[in-house]
């Protein structure tokens, strides 16, 4: 593990964009993939595989780190015929999940990104938002009022 | 000692066989996908999950699927498989404090900021079994129209340490911050804090129960309240080394107990609070509550407090026995043929009576004469 540092803005916006696309449900990415996509040649780097990251917690929230369980991920890299290098660690053991992934981080390198952006990413990302909000209403809504039983007179 | 014993393959392949079937139940009841399972039997999922040490709600569902229900065995299939996979590396420490909370709760503090939100959770119902359920495909109530956003949830624990009337949490200095792996190198005792709470995290939740109910009840007693309790999601994330920064690789569920636990003081430490920490994959609320009682008990040594011999402080203890998979494997090995072996003590014990019996007879010869 590095040390935190700032990211420039290309690498804020890429992390943004890497990191919607790990945490997307694979069903979805898929189906957007299959209507915004453009089928490009590449060839792979590293092909997909799925290992685990090591999940790290921290005692009392804040302090000493310690191991709290692995979860699964896929990860790869490849080159498309434009020349762009795209990688992906995604969440679960989807291998098409992870290559779409990689297909897009590519394709956001190019000329292509503003049509990516617009077709597959953002309606995503309102999903991803939308779905969130709804839990948050519903827990929303479980928040307790309390009231002060008023005790005698005076 | 187990001595290989060769036969029995085609009683074995028969008993998989029927155990095959067996497992899939009266054909005429629809087969359980494990979709139904990760969504229906989630909390049995999120346990797999935490004792099985593998973030994986599908592969959770699957073991349980295979496993009969058999929790224990589905954990087992996990650790098995986790075994399989290649490390791709440690996260960055999740930060709970961020946590986009389905439940958050002090039993400490009334007005927290941020509110006590009950989210989905058993308390407060009646524990009357619903008849309504055994009818399928009941109506759901409309989820709500209206969006809100998770509020900023401050941790319960920072207003005592505002006043300095709680042991602060602070993280050592980067380089030091390295915990140990119970996955990498076996236990080792004494055992630093990193390393237990890594295994009462995975620890068999009727374990780490049974040893937090057994400080509650007056074995090393500690006075827990429970400062916060917060369930919610989190992301991870993790470096790319290719990119030489981290992105977030996922998101999961998180169960996160700090109990706040008083203190008198000791030789080296002034009279305040102090802490107990729990933090479980999924939707894990009992386990969670547990593990942080469990994690303040062992601390004895730390805050020079007296070792009053109870179970729950001796770190030998809790922490040799909280793994059900070491547990299971040793107790069930004692099934598995032991014919050499029970051959040799049976041996052993003909021997010693016919000595025995020989030595009796002389005695009464002895004595007839």
């Amino acid at each position: 593990m590095s040390e935190r540092r700032e990211l420039t803005e290309e690498e804020a916006a890429r992390k943004a964009w890497m990191s919607l696309l790990a945490k997307a449900p694979a069903a979805r990415l898929a189906a957007l993939w299959a209507e915004a996509g453009r089928e490009a040649g590449f060839t792979w780097l590293r092909a997909p595989e799925v290992g685990g990251v090591m999940v790290r917690g921290r005692a009392g929230g804040t302090g000493a780190a310690f191991n709290l369980g692995e979860m699964s991920v896929t990860r790869c890299s490849l080159k498309t015929e434009a020349g762009a290098v795209g990688h992906a660690m995604v969440q679960g053991r989807d291998r098409k999940k992870a290559e779409i992934a990689a297909l897009v981080d590519a394709g956001m390198q190019g000329a292509d990104a503003p049509r990516l952006r617009a077709k597959l990413l953002d309606p995503l990302e309102a999903e991803m938002t939308a779905a969130r909000a709804a839990r948050a209403t519903r827990a929303d809504q479980t928040k307790v009022d309390f009231f002060t039983m008023v005790r005698g007179e005076d | 000692m187990y001595v290989a014993v060769k036969g029995g393959e085609k009683a074995i392949d028969k008993a998989h066989e029927w155990l095959e079937d067996e497992r899939r139940g009266d054909v005429s009841v629809t087969e359980l996908s494990v979709a139904q399972i990760r969504e229906q039997l989630a909390l049995a999922v999120n346990r797999v999950m935490a004792e099985g040490s593998l973030y994986d709600p599908d592969l959770a569902a699957l073991a349980i699927k295979q496993a009969r229900g058999d929790l224990i065995e589905a954990i087992f299939l996990i650790r098995a498989y986790r075994t399989t996979l290649p490390r791709f590396g440690y996260s960055q420490p999740v930060d709970t404090g961020a946590m986009a909370c389905d439940r958050r709760i002090s039993a400490t503090f009334k007005d927290v900021p941020g509110g006590q939100v009950l989210g989905p959770t058993f308390d407060y119902t009646h524990r009357l079994l619903d008849f309504a359920l055994e009818a399928e495909g009941l109506e759901r109530p409309e989820p709500p129209a209206e969006a809100a956003e998770h509020p900023v949830m401050p941790r319960v624990t920072e207003f005592l340490n505002r006043e300095g009337l709680i042991q602060d949490e602070v993280p050592p200095a980067p380089e030091a911050d390295q915990p140990g792996d119970l996955t990498r190198e076996p236990l080792e005792l004494p055992a630093e804090r990193p390393l237990r709470l890594q295994a009462l995290t995975r620890g068999d939740e009727g374990f780490v129960l049974s040893m937090a109910y057994s400080t509650q009840r007056g074995y090393a007693k500690n006075h827990p309240f429970v400062g916060e309790l917060r369930i919610g999601t989190v992301p991870v994330e993790a470096e790319i080394p290719e990119l030489g920064f981290a992105i977030e690789v996922g998101e999961i569920t998180l169960t996160e107990c700090e109990t706040v636990n008083q203190f008198l003081g000791s030789k080296t430490e002034p009279p305040q609070f102090t802490r107990g920490y729990g933090l479980v994959f999924g939707q894990t609320e009992r386990k969670a509550i547990s593990m942080a009682l469990v994690d303040r008990a062992l601390r004895w040594k730390e805050l020079g407090e007296d070792d009053k011999g109870a179970p729950a402080q001796d770190e030998e203890f809790v922490l040799y026995h909280s793994d059900n998979i070491q547990a299971t494997g040793f107790l069930e090995h004692i099934k598995l043929p032991h014919y050499v072996d029970f051959q040799s003590e049976l041996e052993l014990v003909r021997k010693i009576r016919r000595e025995a019996d020989a030595a009796q007879q002389g005695a009464r010869r002895e004595a007839a004469e």
